[in-house]
């Protein structure tokens, strides 16, 4: 009746207990502190129901700040650990717990902080730089956020129900395999990152097809903000990376469920196709997040520079080289398997080469403060503590693409120093500066700064007290994923690094307190204009917030910077009358669906074999409504337009 | 906080980083960095080498951010504002040419180095290498010497000087060899067969671990290497011939059960268990 | 059509390649993971060359029937559209039988799909696509129940075409099926 779910499943060490009580009592919390403020209607009609770009954009950011929650305090255990589990010491969780935990941490950052942070600033940002009113697909976009969100409940309810996978967030088989693995840890992996990616494609598939479809007109590819430039590239390689991850996976159900042979050395399969395939998928991903975050810094250097970007074919050139470079470099994850010299030296070489681009984009970012004026905005903080960062990091990845050192590095501490560099270095940093610098035109009113300069200073201190030791443990042979350890030598660098991590802690506490502050104070620094940072692409050029259908009359354009130039010589963007605006209803169906994704995962997770098939049957009675039922539009007229006006 | 105490806090803090690191670095074991075997000593060679090579990279890029920044803040009345320059052929021709350059030099070096670190090349030696046959199990390493008919969980000795040639199998989830003093690792997986070609050009003992995360006892997964003077790997291999109780397939499945912290076991063998190790994985085709 | 009708069915018809694509990329996976296991195995003893030929025809002619249909929705012909789009679901429904009873035929002589990878890899592909032309068929049903009610409208000439060139889509995988898996597995190429 309940599959292989039994009360079993609610028993834990008391450490996960008391994630699981803070968890459920938060949740408790929250949906008392609705019902008690009356907030339901309104949550379920402007927010859980919205089609609108702009709101999804928000609960992407919320979900991604959630996870980031999480994600730091798994960080926070794995560090304390580390700090005392030396010699005898066992630390204080077992190998089993503290393997779910950074396993727990790489799938809940990557799949949910990262991706979530980076969809959500695409989903605000991009409909209004290409003077458009919504995305192409407003309903799949709707559901792909609730395809996102309920894979991200999949690791959240885990850690009450049942345990969660302990092979790395990478999950290898044969480790994943039902015969090391049996338990349902990789199956709740499994379905969250499976549910999640779907989501993923949809939306990228949807931005692929609103930046080449909505542009307003006058709007040609080179006069596009290089934000979309970077979010056209990203979507490219979403749409041609995630079906690679979803047969993979699929395969790996499939070996787990129904005892096909891939990974099985034992049958004639071979994990490597595994291993292969991920990467395959894998390495795409990472520019599928840093790309929107070299997007975001090329709309904001050039504001707080006041000076226009430099090389802007260069620019584009570099994103469509990583592009396609990025195809052709996924072996650099296991050139220790042992895929021979001349095929590790190409693949090698190759990632040697996206560095070229790369670093292209940082002079040019560079050159646009060179005889700019530059404003230390918080945003700026957020730039140049990345330029520094990523360099560093870039620098010991060009290291690691080189075969002979990666033998020695491979899989241990500074490969994680490496990574971690890129990715918070790179797109959180990036994140954050965009999340400042937008964060007036869908609220209203600017962040207060100080605070925001505070958190800054807390993340790029706490970061490099947590990942410059890293680099050194990697070099006195500390692999990643150890629970403890037997070298003395180790422990001083553990310890600086925790002290690190409460860092990087305070400095999101920080950011939640400039948020809570800033909504306190807001009337000190409301955004009249629309436009608080005098700056150049089309997102300015409406109120703050935006009205639900962005732009009165579509705007057109003659060239880069059309606002800018706009507000420089004094003539207006908008051509053409005020019409009747057709708008994209609000509807269930998505959040529908999306639950039950919930409910179908976790019935395959615990075998809860007819659930599985009640829910895909409820997913396809809502996908029928969807097609049958509703209204999928309604009109805004034009005299409630000229009423706005 | 006034400013000059914001600036006497960073330049404090940036010492004390930097005199701490140093210190840590000197009192500490570096395996990677102080390389006993000439395998890991090309290989911190080559990251010297790279690592100066993109210091012409890093420098410019932190000179002209910190640079940048602080001259062209924004009351610097000083600073030329050309508000639309955003071209220049020279600029643009130096940093794609010359990243270029240093990838170019790079991928000459990478190509060299692969092949001449290529874990699967025998070295180039005029001793006779030993032989040392290694399966990966959970949660510990079985190591057998088909020359010396004698096999060690969790413990390898061979004398120095001497190309020791593992070829490396996995009755086990995958996992990774790696010595970091004597060289890089190599994966070990059921069913295939890797191999790896190390030699110690030191006495002394080095510590080996899995380097793959393998399931629960991944992190006591870890053994010794020792090299010792011809004289002492010969008495060892006697001694262990007298101690160590007979490792046939029988007793080696006993072994291959999951087990953890399993200290230092001596073993003789009289037949070819490696072979029969590989034999579990092999799948008749359909024919 | 008027402008915003063009509009939505350009786009829907733009989006619905891009997914094409991407389910291609998928098989392409699948094909790849194929191909690697195949190596050794003597599939001769698997299939026979007719019977795939014979699915092939099959599925042929169900996606000619089904363009058909589509050029009549485009001349919103509701009685010539229901008729074709009919035949290409009987059609569809013969292959989809044919593909399954060939999967539950090997099986039945005990070649399941947990004795190797090869045969895993066979189920799982040929299998995809089954599940894939089921649903499709599902699907058609769906489409077209409110064409026995209304005429057609805008909103249908759009799914109709979407679900066309998906249909034929399915019918070009099955080509590149017919092709790596039973072409090139009957002439030894595999080694």
């Amino acid at each position: 009746m309940l599959g292989r779910l039994g009360l079993e499943a609610l028993k834990h060490d008391w450490i996960e207990y008391m994630a699981g009580v803070s968890i459920v009592g938060g949740g408790l919390f929250i949906l008392v502190i609705i019902t008690y403020f009356k907030l339901w209607k309104v949550l379920w009609k402007d927010w859980i129901t919205s089609v609108d770009h702009k709101k999804i954009g928000i609960m992407y950011i919320v979900v991604a700040f959630l996870m980031l929650i999480k994600g730091l305090i798994d960080a926070i255990m794995m560090r304390a650990q580390q700090a005392i589990a030396v010699g005898a010491s066992h630390g204080y969780l077992g190998e089993d717990h503290y393997q779910q935990i950074f396993t727990a941490h790489g799938a809940a950052m990557i799949f949910f902080v990262a991706m979530g942070a980076i969809f959500g600033i695409i989903n605000l940002i991009l409909p209004l730089q290409i003077g458009a009113r919504d995305v192409a697909f407003p309903f799949l976009n709707n559901l792909s956020f609730w395809l996102f969100a309920s894979g991200g409940f999949m690791i959240i309810v885990s850690l009450v129900i049942g345990v969660f996978a302990g092979t790395g967030w990478t999950c290898y088989p044969p480790l994943a395999l039902p015969k090391y693995n049996p338990g349902v840890g990789v199956d709740y992996w499994l379905w969250s990152v499976q549910i999640s990616g779907i989501g993923s494609l949809l939306s990228g598939i949807n931005f692929l097809v609103t930046i080449l479809k909505m542009r307003c007109p006058g709007m040609r590819l080179m006069r596009m903000p290089v934000f979309v430039w970077s979010v056209l590239a990203t979507v490219v390689l979403v749409f041609v990376a995630f079906p690679i991850l979803t047969a993979n996976l699929g395969l790996l159900f499939t070996d787990r469920l129904f005892s096909t042979r891939f990974f099985d050395a034992a049958y004639g399969g071979n994990p490597m196709i595994y291993v292969n395939l991920f990467w395959a998928w894998g390495h795409p991903e990472v520019y599928i997040l840093i790309l929107p975050t070299f997007g975001m810094f090329s709309e904001i250097v050039p504001v707080f520079s006041r000076k226009r970007l430099f090389g802007y074919a260069s620019m584009v050139w570099a994103i469509l080289a990583i592009l396609v470079l990025s195809f052709i470099v996924w072996l650099h994850h296991f050139f220790t398997m042992g895929g021979g010299p001349k095929v590790n030296a190409f693949f090698g070489i190759m990632t040697m080469v996206i560095a070229i681009p790369t670093g292209v984009k940082i002079f040019n970012w560079l050159f646009t403060m060179f005889r700019g004026k530059v404003q230390f905005s918080s945003p700026m903080h957020w730039f140049l503590g990345f330029v520094i960062l990523f360099t560093i990091g870039g620098v010991a990845g060009v290291m690691l693409a080189l075969p002979g050192i990666d033998f020695q590095l491979h899989n241990s501490l500074f490969l994680v120093a490496h990574f971690h560099t890129v990715i918070i270095g790179g797109v959180l940093f990036g994140f954050f500066a965009g999340f400042t610098f937008w964060f007036p035109k869908f609220t209203g009113f600017t962040l207060d700064e100080k605070l925001g300069k505070r958190a800054f200073w807390c993340w790029l201190i706490g970061f490099l007290l947590a990942f410059m030791p890293l680099y050194l443990l990697g070099f006195m042979g500390a692999t990643r994923r150890l629970n403890r350890y037997d070298v003395a030598d180790w422990q001083p660098l553990f310890i600086i690094a925790f002290i690190g991590v409460w860092f990087v802690f305070a400095g999101v506490g920080l950011q939640f307190l400039q948020i809570f502050r800033s909504v306190l104070t807001r009337k000190e620094r409301i955004d009249t204009t629309g436009d608080p940072w005098d700056a150049r692409n089309l997102e300015w050029s409406t109120t703050s917030p935006p009205p639900v259908y962005n732009f009165a009359t579509i705007p057109s354009v003659e060239g880069r910077d059309a606002f800018w130039e706009s507000k420089k010589t004094g003539k207006p963007l908008s051509q053409g009358p005020l019409e009747d605006i057709v708008m994209p209803k609000n509807t269930a169906c998505g959040f529908i669906i999306g639950f039950l994704s919930f409910v179908f995962s976790f019935a395959m997770v615990w075998y809860i074999f007819w659930l599985a098939i009640a829910s895909l049957v409820g997913i396809l009675a809502a996908v029928i409504y969807r097609v049958y039922g509703e209204e999928h539009e309604y009109v805004i007229p034009k005299e409630e337009l000229e009423k706005r006006l | 906080m006034k400013k000059k105490y914001k600036i006497a806090t960073l330049i404090l803090s940036c010492l004390v980083s930097v005199v701490g690191s140093i210190f840590i670095i000197l009192r500490s074991d570096i395996p990677v960095l102080d390389p006993k075997g000439w395998i890991a000593q090309q290989e911190k060679d080559l990251l010297i080498t790279t690592s100066l090579l993109l210091l012409i990279v890093i420098i410019p890029v932190f000179v002209f951010t910190l640079g940048f920044a602080y001259h062209y803040r924004e009351n610097n009345p000083d600073a030329r504002h050309e508000p639309n320059w955003e071209h220049n052929s020279i600029a643009e021709c130096l940093w794609w040419g010359v990243p270029v350059f240093i990838i170019l030099i790079l991928s000459i070096l990478t190509w060299k180095t692969t092949h001449q670190l290529d874990p699967f090349r025998p070295l180039d030696s005029t001793k006779e290498p030993v032989e040392v046959q290694v399966v990966a199990l959970q949660w510990k390493w079985l190591f057998i010497y088909p020359k010396e008919g004698i096999a060690t969980v969790n413990f390898l000795q061979f004398p120095e000087n001497t190309p020791v040639n593992f070829t490396l199998t996995g009755d086990a989830p995958m996992n990774s060899f790696w010595i970091p003093r004597l060289g890089g690792q190599i994966y070990a997986m059921s069913g295939m067969r890797s191999k790896l070609h190390l030699i110690a050009n030191e006495i002394g003992d080095f510590r080996g671990r899995a380097a793959h995360i393998n399931g629960k006892g991944f992190a006591g997964m870890v053994f010794t290497a020792r090299a010792s003077s011809e004289e002492d790997f010969y008495s060892w291999g006697e001694s262990v011939r007298n101690e160590g109780s007979l490792l046939d397939f029988a007793s080696y499945q006993e072994l291959a059960k999951p087990s953890q912290y399993v200290p230092v076991q001596y073993y003789t063998v009289n037949e070819d268990l490696f072979e029969k190790i590989i034999d579990q994985y092999k799948t008749p085709k359909l024919k | 059509m008027s402008s915003g009708v063009q509009d939505t069915y350009d786009r829907a018809v733009f989006g619905t390649w891009l997914y094409i694509l991407s389910d291609f990329l998928f098989f392409g996976t699948l094909f790849a993971v194929y191909a690697f296991l195949q190596k050794g195995n003597d599939t001769n003893k698997l299939f026979s060359l007719k019977y795939a030929f014979g699915e092939t025809l099959i599925l042929l002619s169900s996606s000619t029937a089904a363009g058909l249909a589509g050029a009549y929705l485009h001349r919103k012909d509701r009685r010539n559209t229901l008729i074709y789009f009919f035949l290409a679901w009987i059609l569809g429904a013969g292959f989809a039988a044919l593909e399954f009873l060939n999967l539950f035929s090997i099986a039945s002589r005990n070649y399941t799909w947990d004795q190797s990878a090869f045969l895993s890899a066979y189920f799982t592909l040929i299998g995809t696509h089954g599940l894939h032309i089921v649903f499709c068929l599902f699907w058609m049903i769906v489409l077209l129940l409110p064409l026995f009610f209304t005429q057609i409208r805008d909103v249908d000439v759009r799914r109709l075409t979407c679900f066309r060139m998906f249909w034929q889509f399915l019918n070009i995988v099955w080509i590149f099926i017919f092709t790596i898996v039973y072409l090139m597995g009957v002439d030894g190429y595999y080694g």
